[in-house]
């Protein structure tokens, strides 16, 4: 089996797709000739050609328009804005209309769009190129989202995301995209949408993170193993709908959560997970859960961006707070 | 190379000129020496080079005056540099320290400058239009005779906020000089792809804007093209739309493979190169000896190596202004 990328996985996922169901067309700046900014989009003009493989202007609120026009109309359209901060602008469309056009029309007409962008921190740069901005996106009835952590989990993630009827937005931790290699099986599977992930299973403590934090969620982990703590942690992975089930079972268990997200902490996802854990497993819990989170403030550049992220030490601090409540 | 027909040579103050050929290598120079830095990891994130362009920004400002705002892109070093924010101040602040004029958080795509009136940088494409025509709006109610300078590429023309703004612009008759830098590419993407009508001009005078295309390579043409709408629109004709037709040598920003040029097409731009071409007509003139400009390159030079000691000294932010200017300070400790 072939060790890849997470830029390799999603775009064999995007190539397979394509193949696959002629319906699944690609649209967004520069994702033709150029292969995208990232190269996920690679190869894919070449052999599919510009009937299938749409570069677009710089027009991100179109971008995202007409993919809900061609979607409504039966296509798959797979959009990229180049990079998180770039969403904003498009923000109208997704909120007032993507997420919208099946509950307005009670049913009769759903939008199966799915909107890829790199997301989250990690390369030194500024601002709109580095953000989390989940936490917007969650917060809209309509739209799912969905943030793979793994290259393995982007393939079949992908697969699902296309295939689902909903609108989905597909972010991609770009500090991941070629920093692990994994190996990624070259035939078809997916991963469904709405699943977290049990990635390490322990009795102790309950960590939940999603992209890139995964690693540094997993590096505390260790760390805690070292001294004899049992972690399970959980990979959420589909921000929404969140996955209750999972978590919840988890945190009766441990009776101790902890909270890794790199988007800034005030009505970050983090603040719904308590919320829910709070609602269903209040009674469990020997601690309060904790957050390690961004600040808030926008992604600064750029030497305080380490003290920014979230990363293992701070991981560990919080878990042995939950620990020694 | 000389493009210029003898007999339009405009008279040219010899200070005058030698400070237009200083200006367009001061912004050379120090995007070279930027490039060095990016490679060596001082200045980190996204580096986008004007390298090509210097006649656009350098030819504009001369017509602006002090109490006049300028509002730029992502592009906007040599803006910046000539606009007046010091060298050793863009410098450091592309460096991310806290001597920059951000305090070392803007970076390269973000640098601010109350002093000369630089309202930014801008890493959103299109997006300083909006905010350009809003500075206008407040000099108009205001009754000030103050012009803003809105500098954006042929890409931010197919946003959204390229045609909300021109209609605002022109509807209310606001002073705004729109200065399109078109280098013929966004990013990997040629103008053909990206435009149904390639003629910017046309497309700025559907909005009743008056518009002129511009060698953007001819300093001496931008100098008298901003000149002249400068003054129009300062005294009270609404906005105007310069097209500067440009290119850019070095790639988009640092990482680039360049698929969608020639290095032909390449070459054949750098014979239009503004600087040496420049140059070769003050030579001809009689106003530039090579000594002139050994001295000025000299000059140059040591202020940008300043400016890059002043950078490397500069410190770094402090951990615990992390969160600080999210909002107001007033009442703080
Ligand atoms: C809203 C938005 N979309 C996409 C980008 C990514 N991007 C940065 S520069 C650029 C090309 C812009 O081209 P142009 O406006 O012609 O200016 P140039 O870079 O040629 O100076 C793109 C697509 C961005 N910064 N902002």
């Amino acid at each position: 089996m072939a060790k890849l990328t997470m830029v390799e996985a999603i775009n064999l996922a995007l190539k397979q797709e394509m193949e696959r169901d002629p319906s699944v067309v690609v649209l967004g700046e520069d994702v033709g000739k150029n292969g995208g900014v990232f190269r996920v989009t690679q190869g894919l003009y070449e052999q599919f050609g510009d009937a299938r493989v749409a570069d677009t202007p710089l027009s991100e609120s179109a971008i995202v328009g007409v993919a809900i026009g061609m979607a409504v109309y039966g296509l798959r359209p797979v959009a990229e804005i180049q990079f998180e901060g770039f969403i904003y602008a498009a923000m109208e469309q997704l909120i007032s209309h993507a997420s919208r056009i099946r509950t307005r029309s009670r049913g009769r007409y759903y939008c199966p769009l799915v909107l890829r962008m790199p997301y989250g921190g990690g390369i030194r740069a500024p601002e709109h190129h580095s953000e989390s901005n989940e936490a917007l996106l969650v917060h809209t009835p309509g739209l799912k989202v969905v943030a793979p952590s793994t290259p393995y989990e982007a393939k079949g993630l992908l697969v699902s995301a296309i295939r689902d009827p909903d609108p989905v937005i597909f972010m991609e931790p770009k500090r991941v995209y070629r920093a692990i290699k994994e190996e990624v099986p070259e035939e078809e599977y997916s991963i469904p949408l709405g699943q977290s992930r049990i990635v390490t299973e322990g009795r102790d403590v309950t960590v939940i993170s999603w992209g890139a934090m995964l690693q540094a969620t997993l590096k505390a982990a260790a760390l805690m193993g070292e001294r004899g703590i049992r972690s399970e942690v959980i990979d959420l992975r589909s921000l929404s709908p969140l996955d209750d089930e999972t978590i919840i079972e988890s945190v009766k268990k441990t009776r101790r959560a902890v909270i890794v997200h790199e988007a800034p902490r005030t009505c970050g996802l983090g603040a719904e997970l308590v919320a829910r854990i709070n609602e269903k497993a209040l009674l469990y819990l020997e601690a309060p859960v904790e957050r390690v989170t961004g600040f808030d403030t926008v992604m600064p550049l750029p030497k305080l961006e380490q003290h920014y992220l979230p990363n293992a030490e701070r991981v560990v601090e919080a878990m042995d707070r939950v620990l020694n409540f | 190379m000389n493009l210029r027909a003898k007999e339009s040579m405009p008279v040219l103050q010899r200070d005058h000129a030698l400070h237009l050929l200083r200006e367009m290598l001061r912004i050379r120079r120090f995007e070279e020496k930027s490039a060095e830095l990016y490679a060596a990891a001082k200045i980190r994130g996204f580096l986008h080079l004007y390298i090509g362009e210097e006649a656009v920004a350098v030819g504009v400002m001369q017509a602006l005056e002090p109490r006049d705002a300028v509002v730029a892109t992502y592009r906007e070093h040599g803006h910046a540099l000539v606009r007046g924010v010091s060298a050793a101040s863009v410098m450091a602040e592309m460096c991310g320290k806290v001597e920059g004029c951000c305090r070392g958080r803007g970076g390269s795509m973000h640098i601010f400058d109350a002093a000369t009136r630089f309202y930014g940088g801008n890493a959103i494409v299109g997006g300083g239009l909006p905010l350009a025509v809003g500075l206008a709006l407040a000099d108009k109610m205001m009754r000030r005779k103050q012009v803003t300078a809105c500098f954006f590429g042929e890409g931010a023309v197919a946003e959204g906020e390229f045609h909300e703004s021109m209609n605002l612009a022109a509807l209310w008759g606001l002073p705004v000089v729109f200065c399109c830098e078109n280098n013929l590419y966004a990013m990997g993407t040629a103008l053909e792809r990206s435009e149904s009508e390639t003629d910017l001009c046309l497309k700025a005078a559907s909005f009743e804007v008056p518009s002129w295309p511009v060698d953007g390579m001819d300093i001496l043409a931008v100098e008298e093209a901003a000149r002249r709408a400068v003054t129009a629109v300062r005294s009270g004709g609404g906005p105007y739309f310069l097209e500067f037709r440009t290119y850019r040598f070095r790639a988009h920003s640092m990482f680039d493979p360049e698929l969608y040029r020639t290095k032909q097409e390449v070459e054949e731009w750098k014979k239009r190169d503004p600087i040496p071409n420049f140059s070769v007509l003050l030579k001809e003139q009689g106003l530039l000896k090579e000594e002139d400009l050994d001295l000025i390159e000299a000059e140059v030079g040591a202020e940008i190596h300043e400016a890059v000691q002043f950078a490397e000294a500069g410190n770094w932010e402090p951990v615990e202004d992390l969160t600080r200017f999210v909002y107001s300070e007033q009442g703080r400790p």
